[in-house]
């Protein structure tokens, strides 16, 4: 067999160059088979070898059954942006056979399970077949676990035929499996026989291989809804309320698996964390609510259809001023959309949450360790506004894996905000009403419930309200207090992380972007700097607009605005708050689900500015 | 002289040296006779009597009629009129703040039976330890007499017709939720009703009052379920029901048998005298044919009809601090420094 697919497989020369370090190895298999595993152990393993490295995984709404796809991508340089072009493919999945193997690039490889019975038509590319089936059959495990066992094999062939590190494969596996030894040998079995078997049956024919780096010293691997829960545990989240929804179900799963372990009361070693898993999300986020307004550091975690229900409350706490933290992992929408592939499409709504007028403050994490730091610095800044902060990361963010830099320990002390306690009303005699703009920043003092001075109770309502909280039907009670929150609003910029600009010395034209694309430009930004072009890049980190993001759209001839979705909202936004640059500001909106690519970025760059000329 | 002066101040205050006064809240601006003003007297009357310092307690409602009562009592208490229908989730985040604070939520008919049945259900079923007072009349009021999802099988009103649909029996509603506390009374029986909120103040978990409340202006013709007059002739009250504080000695006379004790957790207890029938309420098949009962034959069972004081409360399922959790410091919230290195070592 390995004679027949040494014969049928002519490649050219030219192909035979070694590439090290620098490709990807996409594995096509179904879903629910455990191939998840056997993908994060391959990827590990290569994170631990000092290789930089990536996962991207393209999966189906569905449990069981349908075709899913995991991208890992090997990058010396760190470019590790999704790539289109397929280096590696190991296919074991025989309903989408035929077009895996047609995607694999010329001069590649393809590793497949041989039981798949279909012609091979290619006849540029290297061969493995694996006989998965086989190995499985031998191995002697029991039924039920077969088909998590057979994935591993391809674990074995492919970190043989690449030269990954074995002990690190090892590694890999004990990580995941938490030390559980029966698992860990188990597949570690099935992964050592395999590698066993292409020693002694598959001969090397192609070029690609890993060589161990340095290149990861310094870095972690994770994914942003740990580090959003994570974040914020250390900013002191006490009460959370959820409905399970992709993608951002894990970030509440993830504040379940913590508590336990960083927040135990030192005092009394009692939570001082509250999970609830609600009926819905107009029930989290009224539970949020209410525990904003108790004192509470209070925040809910869903995607766009669950920001959809949260709208009203959402506008409730605008005008009650009630802080709370509204994390939006996003996926493709309208309606249920593409629940399993990532967008940033929740910008518009989230902006602008509810009826009348509305402006909310929103921040955009660009990493994942800037997930972390923005798990625990909304509350801080929720609590100084006393106003919703809605975090936009996305389902890139929050489901795959990433290499980033170690989360760092909150650099300043927590922001409660103007509270006023016994003590504090006790000094001023009582004298105090809750909208009360006494510091002319529009941000008014606040009480909690269990102040027992005699007067420090009020009444929080939707309705019109005087500057204390009684009802008011006045009009230039209503006007004043609608100002106001303009100002607190407008005001929040200060507090704000400020945008990251990448400057090129003599760039006219620049990207302007957000959240999770950051990578893609960045990579792309190298390419299309070697072919002669000078571009700035801007990436925002929170709205409302900051004058730095106004300065940087004026002083360029041409803003590109790269963003997940179809309408360009963030340029939309932009054209709003920067009205005098309308015509600097150029969308390029990405729309079909998938992360950015550099490729992507580089050929609807060249062809808008070669329309310029 | 002096003396007496002494002695009529003293009189007027309870035994947390509080006026009723202290616990009254802006004038009202329902109409003339609605059944929700005297709720809110009893309210007053109630947590005045309970000797409850009004700073101890936080009071919630969603959006109707009823849910603008919460701003005629209880001035010094906090509060938050939420959204239409979704009181029970506000209340069940705000209460987390301070566990210690005891609970109120005023809703209507439209704002628990119609758009907020989900949440209602919802804070049944969580047990969260607060009194839910249902002001039930039958009829949308602020928006000017539509059917609500109470309102009787049949019923006429001005603009709308006959109503085509069956009722929701709240009090039914509650105890298929498991409810651990549900109650029936009418605002035109305003003794009942103080003695029912003493009673459901005292309660470990959610008490359900489901009070009929008529609204003079839209739904009070004799012939409807939630008017004065119908009330008054068709109210059968389970038993004659007070409600006894902590270490207080009941003064009661009763003879053998008559007298059902139900003691609470905080040592008060309720006393159900026997009127025409026995009754248990803590058995839950039987508080559920005497409401189907009721409804049969067309008459206003009143009184404690379920009571279940074993369920923990949804705080308990918590393993909190007993200081509440809105007064804990950076220190206790902020995991150290040093566990910085841990959590980065757990990623991989």
């Amino acid at each position: 067999m390995i004679i027949e697919k040494t014969d049928s497989s002519p490649v050219s020369a030219k192909s035979m160059e070694p590439v090290i370090n620098n490709f990807s190895i996409t594995v096509a298999s179904v879903n629910g088979s455990g191939s998840q595993t056997s993908n994060l152990t391959m990827m590990r393993a290569l994170f631990k070898m000092g290789i930089p490295v990536s996962g991207k995984n393209i999966f189906p709404s569905n449990i069981q059954g349908l075709p899913t796809w995991y991208t890992i991508r090997i990058n010396e340089e760190g470019h590790l942006a999704r790539c289109e072009d397929q280096e590696i493919v190991v296919a074991m999945n025989p309903a989408t056979f035929i077009k895996d193997m047609e995607g694999v690039v010329e001069g590649g490889v393809l590793f497949y399970d041989d039981s798949i019975k279909f012609p091979i038509s290619r006849q540029d590319i290297h061969l493995y077949p694996m006989p998965v089936k086989q190995m499985v059959r031998d191995s002697g495990a029991p039924a039920n676990i077969r088909d998590y066992i057979a994935n591993m094999v391809y674990v074995g062939i492919v970190a043989n035929i690449l030269k990954i590190d074995m002990d690190r494969i090892y590694q890999a596996l004990e990580y995941h499996f938490k030390g559980k030894q029966k698992p860990i040998d188990l597949n570690w079995g099935m992964v050592k026989n395999a590698s066993d078997w292409a020693d002694k049956n598959l001969q090397k024919t192609d070029a690609y291989s890993v060589r161990p780096s340095n290149k990861t010293d310094g870095f972690i691997m994770a994914d942003g809804n740990t580090a959003a829960a994570l974040g914020a545990l250390y900013g002191g989240l006490q009460f959370a309320a959820w409905y399970p929804i992709t993608p951002a179900t894990s970030l509440a799963e993830t504040l379940n698996e913590y508590i336990p372990v960083f927040r135990k009361d030192p005092v009394t070693g009692k939570n001082t964390c509250v999970v609830i898993q609600a009926e819905d999300e107009l029930a989290a986020i009224g539970m949020v609510v209410g525990a904003g307004f108790s004192g509470l550091r209070a925040m809910t975690s869903t995607s766009g259809p669950g920001l959809s229900l949260m709208v009203e409350y959402v506008g409730l706490a605008y005008f009650s001023e009630v802080p709370v933290v509204i994390w939006d992992i996003q996926r493709i929408g309208p309606s249920t959309g593409l629940p399993t592939r990532t967008s940033q499409g929740d910008l518009r709504l989230a902006y602008f949450m509810g009826h009348g007028d509305v402006r909310h403050v929103i921040l955009f994490p660009g990493s994942v360790t800037e997930c972390f730091e923005f798990g625990w610095k909304a509350f801080d800044i929720a609590e100084r506004l006393q106003t919703p902060v809605i975090v936009l990361s996305d389902l890139d963010f929050g489901m795959n894996q990433w290499m980033t830099t170690p989360f760092e320990y909150p650099d300043k002390p927590m922001d409660r905000g103007k509270v006023l306690w016994e003590e504090d009303l006790k000094k001023v005699n009582g004298k105090w009403g809750r909208y009360v703009d006494v510091d002319g920043d529009g941000i008014t003092y606040r009480t909690l419930p269990g102040n027992k001075y005699p007067n420090a109770a009020y009444f929080a309502r939707g309705t019109g309200h005087d500057e204390n909280a009684n009802y008011s039907e006045q009009p230039d009670d209503w006007e004043n207090n609608l100002l106001r929150l303009q100002r607190k609003i407008d005001g929040s910029i200060t507090l704000l992380p400020k945008p990251v600009i990448k400057s090129t010395s003599g760039a006219k034209i620049s990207i302007i972007s957000y959240g999770s694309t950051d990578i893609a430009i960045d990579e792309a930004l190298v390419t299309l700097s070697g072919q002669g072009y000078k571009i700035d890049h801007l990436r925002i980190r929170a709205l409302p607009t900051a004058p730095e993001v106004m300065e940087f759209v004026r002083a360029h001839e041409r803003n590109y605005v790269i963003e997940l979705n179809r309408d360009g909202q963030l340029h939309q936004i932009l054209r709003l708050e920067i009205p005098d640059c309308t015509m600097k500001l150029i969308s390029l909106s990405h729309l079909d689900g998938l992360p950015l690519t550099a490729q992507w970025v580089i050929s609807q760059l060249i062809a808008k500015e070669e329309g310029q000329k | 002289m002096t003396d007496q002066i002494l002695q009529t101040a003293r009189a007027q205050v309870n035994l947390v040296g509080l006026t009723k006064n202290d616990y009254r809240g802006n004038p009202s601006s329902l109409c003339q006779g609605c059944g929700h003003n005297s709720i809110s007297s009893q309210i007053i009357a109630a947590c005045y009597e309970l000797n409850i310092i009004p700073e101890n307690m936080i009071k919630f409602s969603g959006i109707g009629c009823s849910s603008k009562s919460p701003f005629y009592f209880l001035n010094r208490t906090f509060g938050f009129n939420g959204l239409h229908g979704r009181m029970p989730s506000l209340a069940t985040g705000a209460m987390f703040g301070d566990v210690s604070l005891k609970g109120i939520g005023v809703s209507g008919d439209g704002d628990t039976a119609s758009i907020g049945m989900g949440q209602f259900k919802h804070i049944v079923r969580r047990n969260v330890p607060m009194v839910y007072i249902v002001e039930n009349n039958g009829v949308y009021g602020l928006t000017k007499g539509q059917f609500s999802a109470t309102a009787d099988e049949g019923l006429e009103l001005k603009k709308q017709g006959t109503n085509p649909y069956l009722p929701v029996d709240i009090a039914w509603e509650a105890l298929v939720g498991h409810a651990t506390f549900v109650a029936r009374s009418f605002a035109g029986d305003p003794k009942q009703v103080k003695e029912l909120i003493k009673a459901a103040m005292s309660h470990k978990g959610i008490a359900v009052l489901d009070i009929i409340s008529p609204c003079v202006t839209f739904n009070n013709q004799d012939s409807t379920s939630h008017s004065y007059s119908w009330g008054k002739e068709h109210e059968v009250a389970l038993h004659d029901l007070s409600y006894v504080p902590p270490a207080e000695e009941i003064m009661v006379d009763y003879e053998d048998g008559q007298i059902i004790e139900v003691t609470m957790h905080d040592g008060s207890m309720i006393l159900l005298k026997k009127l025409d029938r026995d009754y248990d309420p803590k058995n839950r098949a039987e508080a559920m044919r005497v409401l189907e009962e009721s409804n049969k034959d067309c008459c206003l069972i009143t009184g404690l009809i379920y009571i279940n004081q074993s369920h923990p409360t949804l705080f308990e399922l918590y393993n909190l601090p007993d200081e509440p959790l809105n007064r804990l410091t950076e220190e206790r919230l902020r995991p150290p420094k040093e566990t910085m290195d841990k959590v980065n070592a757990m990623m991989f």
